[in-house]
């Protein structure tokens, strides 16, 4: 693990400054650099305000059941945390800690938040992570399915709704955890998740898929302005 | 069940799932369907008929009566073949008759006569019955295969836009020896000869069992699966006697699209109905190029398992490990903990991670940290392995299966969702298949509930097309589910119906945890679905 964090470490910073990932190494975190952002040719968001790590008192991924991860990742940790839309560089305080939201844009489908604690210098272990984004649809979008992966267990909510539950020590795969049919509206739509790890590698992934099960397109994701 | 024979009998035939109703026919036609009714005809001017291919009942006798009738339907026609003796066996001839339906009550129902299109003098080596009809889809060629146990199986060109005979002077080509009730199917690039060995006629002692064999070309040579040629006796069994029904013939194959294949029968002795001869319907699964009966589904427990992800379909409630939760990992006494208590052994995690609380018979404990200190849950591993064990090491003895009564305390009341995960042999991925009486039913099999093993919670299709357990059976069509088994013996799973809404929809993996209903694709692993015997 140190060296894992080692890498990740200046890693990120490096590839946050020139927006390239050499072959062979992590996905790299780089801040948007546009407005909004198309989903990634198959249909993975890729722009994500990422808010840091809180730390939970976890002994185990074994511990992540059903009732507590619910219990976990819906204790109010800060205000409106269910609601708000944040913006890059808003703080909320959770205990005595005073965390910041950050816009980010992975190279890769994956959103990896083991790096993202790292470059930080935060907690990477026991931790919960919240993200927020905001996908735009040029138009109604009805019967479309949330379709994402974590590691380890997560929650996810579109506009409000709570869609998906993932439970267990897990692996982030591809669609792991798919929502029933909904709608998105014209306009935007908020898509929110809670990734809640003990050790190991923590990371996410999301996308919406068609009424074939066929990544959907069409849409935009954006986090508000940047670096404000 | 509607059949009238006493009451032990009938509780034996639900278990076998014979047809329902009026079955009994000796050399079934292939299978008709008509104005939304199934209908087959048999020897002696016998018919069936059938609503929903589960249930039936007799059915109108055709102008023309004989032996052993086949039928096939080409554009606006039924065209059927009827054999009879006309003088000394093997002196026989075919005759064809044709209607624009097979329904009785509509307008249009008249049988026209065909003619002979096929015979035998009686001193040839073959004797002309047992017809059999195959249109080829290749180049949409009709064909009709004949005879019996004297003597050869042949084939001869009919025309599809009459049913008779291309040129009634061809000579017939000889396909095949030593069996009857021949019949031909296409599938995949092979040309099948289906046919009937065996000893028919004699109740219990009937040795009938089909058997098959295959071509490149419909004049073959036929082939079965050691080389040997149908014309030397060769043919690969298919299907035979088994459980309590002796004497399969008269293959038909029941074609009901999207790749879901079926074959009518008879038997010639189903012992729960006191050995008469009787129709029946199998799936039809195809094994390394071969034709193979399948099984129409038992009632049982079950896993329902993805073919497409591997997971097993689940209540979506927070399992317990069987034999309860393990205690941690670094102590010397770690075990495998009691069962879960009632009353809820199982402890309730605070908001900030604070070790469960254990049930008093034993339950769960917490997990050892990734440092190997032990443990601090209470109760853990007071029925587990004990100092010295190991992690490893197991319990001592046999743990019982999860008992559902004891792990549902906690599961909500009302509706529950579904999902899927990993098969770990708890309570809430063992699912009840069980026929429901009087609800109808589709070829070969009644309607089915599916309800977690030991409760009435039970699988439904929602209103907006997904999913949903209710928390009892309560009969409405939306808890009715077909579940036909696919030619790779896997099985689809569709509700009789969806609430508002008249789309056909199966039970679909979509991703790797979830399950919805979607149309059916026959060339997606997403329908399809492995019971296992838990």
């Amino acid at each position: 693990m140190p060296a894992l964090a080692a890498l990740a470490c200046s890693l990120l910073l490096a590839t946050a400054a020139t927006g390239d990932t050499a072959p062979g190494q992590a996905p790299a975190l780089m801040r948007p650099a546009s407005p909004t952002k198309a989903p990634d040719p198959n249909g993975f968001l890729q722009r994500w305000l990422l808010l840091e790590p809180i730390r939970v008192p976890i002994r185990s991924n074994a511990e992540l059941t059903d009732s507590f991860v619910q219990a976990a990742i819906k204790k109010e940790y800060f205000p409106s945390q269910f609601t708000v839309i944040p913006h890059d560089g808003d703080k909320v305080t959770v205990g005595d800690a005073e965390l910041a939201w950050h816009a980010v844009d992975t190279g890769d489908y994956n959103v990896n938040l083991f790096h993202f604690a790292v470059d930080l210098g935060k907690p990477t272990f026991n931790v919960v992570f919240w993200a927020v984004t905001i996908v735009n649809c040029p138009r109604e979008m009805p019967n479309v399915r949330l379709a994402v992966g974590s590691n380890s267990a997560s929650i996810w909510w579109v506009n409000g709704r709570e869609v998906i539950d993932l439970y267990g020590d897990r692996h982030m795969i591809v669609d792991d955890g798919v929502s029933k049919r909904l709608t998105l509206h014209k306009g935007p739509n908020i898509v929110r998740c809670a990734v809640i790890n003990s050790p190991g590698l923590s990371n996410m992934c999301a996308r919406f898929l068609d009424a074939e099960d066929k990544p959907l397109k069409g849409f935009t994701v954006s986090v508000g302005e940047v670096g404000k | 069940m509607r059949y009238s024979l006493p009451a032990a009998v009938l509780t034996l035939a639900s278990l076998a799932f014979a047809l329902d109703g009026q079955v009994v026919i000796h050399d079934p036609s292939t299978i008709m369907l008509c104005n939304g009714k199934f209908y087959t005809y048999g020897t002696g001017g016998s018919s069936l008929v059938s609503d929903d291919g589960w249930t039936w009942r007799r059915g109108v006798t055709p102008p023309r009566r004989g032996m052993a009738p086949d039928i096939i339907h080409i554009g606006d026609r039924y065209y059927m073949y009827i054999a009879a003796n006309i003088g000394a066996q093997p002196k026989a001839a075919i005759n064809m008759i044709w209607s624009k339906t097979l329904d009785p009550d509509s307008p249009d129902y008249k049988w026209e006569e065909g003619g002979v299109v096929a015979s035998s003098d009686g001193v040839e080596d073959c004797n002309a019955i047992d017809p059999g009809l195959f249109l080829d889809p290749n180049d949409g060629r009709l064909w009709l295969v004949y005879g019996s146990y004297f003597g050869y199986i042949r084939l001869v060109q009919l025309d599809p836009k009459t049913g008779r005979r291309v040129n009634p002077i061809d000579q017939p080509r000889n396909i095949a020896i030593n069996c009857e009730a021949s019949v031909m199917i296409y599938h995949d690039g092979w040309y099948y000869l289906l046919a009937t060995h065996g000893s028919c006629c004699r109740g219990a002692d009937s040795g009938y069992n089909i058997r098959a064999g295959r071509a490149r070309k419909v004049t073959g040579p036929f082939l079965d699966n050691s080389g040997l040629d149908m014309l030397q006796g060769g043919g690969k069994l298919v299907v035979g006697s088994g459980g309590r029904v002796i004497g399969a013939g008269h293959f038909g194959l029941l074609d009901l699209g999207d790749g879901v294949q079926k074959f009518s029968m008879h038997f010639e002795a189903d012992l729960d109905r006191g050995g008469a001869s009787v129709l029946d319907i199998r799936p039809l699964l195809w094994k390394d190029g071969w034709p193979v009966a399948g099984e129409n589904l038992k009632e049982g427990t079950y896993e329902i398992e993805s073919v497409r992800t591997g997971t097993a379909l689940e209540l979506a409630v927070e399992g317990v490990p069987v034999g309860g939760r393990r205690a941690g990992r670094g102590g010397g006494g770690a075990g495998i903990g009691g069962p879960v208590g009632p009353g809820g052994g199982r402890g309730v995690p605070g908001a900030t991670g604070d070790p469960g609380q254990a049930g008093a018979a034993g339950g769960r404990g917490a997990t050892g940290e990734p440092g190997g200190r032990a443990a601090q849950g209470t109760g853990a591993g007071a029925a587990g392995a004990g100092p010295g064990r190991g992690m490893f090491g197991g319990t001592g003895s046999p743990i019982p299966p999860q008992d559902v009564a004891q792990v549902s305390t906690n599961w909500p009341a009302s509706n529950v969702d579904v999902r899927m995960s990993n098969y770990l042999c708890q309570a809430q991925q063992k699912w009840a298949i069980t026929a429901v009486a009087n609800a109808g039913g589709y070829p070969g099999s009644p309607y089915f509930k599916i309800t977690i093993a030991g409760t009435d919670r039970t699988l439904a299709a929602s209103e907006d097309g997904e999913l949903v357990v209710l928390p009892a059976f309560t009969g409405g069509p939306e808890q009715l589910w077909r579940i036909d088994q696919l030619a790779d013996g896997s099985w689809r799973i569709m509700p009789k119906s969806i609430p508002n809404s008249k789309e056909a929809l199966a039970l679909s993996a979509v991703g790797s945890s979830f399950a919805t209903l979607a149309k059916f694709d026959p060339k997606s692993e997403k329908q399809r679905w492995l019971l296992k015997t838990p």
